[in-house]
């Protein structure tokens, strides 16, 4: 197996995009915080922050090129952890 | 004789271990959240407590630290020895920043007699109570992983140093980084919600 050879390099350049970027979701989701949104503005704070962790998945952990098996398994844990939330908070709201 | 290596899967393996580290952090947000529809005007006032600033600081100290230690697994890539190094010593020392600011943080609540078990604290509304509780059990399961990174990556300085991690095998430092933005993933997460929520 010679895998290791077509490893895709990422650009300095890129890395410092993405940082640029996940820097101004932070600050908009400071900024939202202060504007009187009422229950909206935990969804939306969770909403920046979802976008965020998408983000740092796909490029700081290489995800986008990795194979796609990993991004398969990536999903299945999020769709697990979103399911055990909804299943909680079922059982939560019909006590 | 032909060395036995299998980048991928050890990557997969990394992975995996950051599953059940997501899925530990989750079970934790999971309570959060149902301690927060229950109690929602507690956990209000109780968020007011926490510095925002402090909070906010140490969002862009991660985020930076995950940037440096991306770009590291670029420079090894290209066999810049040196960079990678001075990148990954970036990692640390913001990695070290983040901890100074916590202990600040900490040291101030407990000043004020806010910590786990104090007198005050009993006399706090139990909403405010739970809301504590689950500040100082995030906050400082996520610092111990902080520190945790901060000795991996250590261990990774040292093999780039070295030379047992370079331009044709790298996976250590690729699952080293791997690990460090697990961190930066959960604090993501763990900044609006007990910061923000006001």
């Amino acid at each position: 197996m010679d895998d290791h050879h077509e490893n895709h390099i990422t650009p300095y350049i890129t890395h410092l995009k993405v940082l640029v970027t996940l820097l101004f979701l932070t600050f908009a989701t400071i900024a939202v915080t202060y504007v009187e949104l009422g229950a909206l503005t935990v969804t939306v704070a969770l909403l920046i922050a979802t976008v965020k962790v998408f983000i740092v998945i796909t490029w700081f952990m290489h995800l986008k090129y990795e194979e796609p098996i990993f991004r398969y398994f990536v999903i299945g844990v999020f769709l697990l952890f979103a399911l055990i939330i909804f299943i909680t908070f079922f059982d939560y709201a019909f006590r | 004789m032909e060395e036995h290596r299998d980048d991928i899967g050890s990557r997969m393996g990394m992975w995996i271990f950051i599953f059940t580290e997501i899925l530990l952090f989750g079970g934790l947000f999971l309570v959060y959240a149902i301690f927060r529809a229950k109690y929602s005007a507690e956990f209000h006032s109780a968020a007011y407590e926490l510095n925002t600033f402090l909070g906010a600081f140490n969002t862009v100290i991660l985020l930076i630290s995950s940037m440096t230690v991306a770009m590291s697994i670029t420079a090894v890539q290209k066999g810049d020895k040196k960079l990678a190094l001075i990148l990954l010593g970036i990692t640390i020392l913001m990695a070290l920043t983040f901890l100074v600011n916590k202990y600040f943080e900490w040291g101030h609540k407990v000043h004020m007699g806010i910590y786990p078990g104090s007198d005050l604290l009993k006399q706090f509304e139990q909403g405010e109570l739970m809301f504590f509780g689950l500040y100082y059990f995030m906050t400082g399961l996520h610092v111990f992983h902080i520190i945790v990174g901060m000795i991996i990556l250590l261990v990774v300085m040292y093999k780039v140093n070295s030379g047992t991690i370079n331009a044709d095998k790298f996976v250590l430092l690729e699952n080293g980084g791997l690990y460090w933005h697990l961190v930066d993933l959960i604090w993501i997460f763990l900044f609006p919600l007990l910061y923000l929520i006001t």
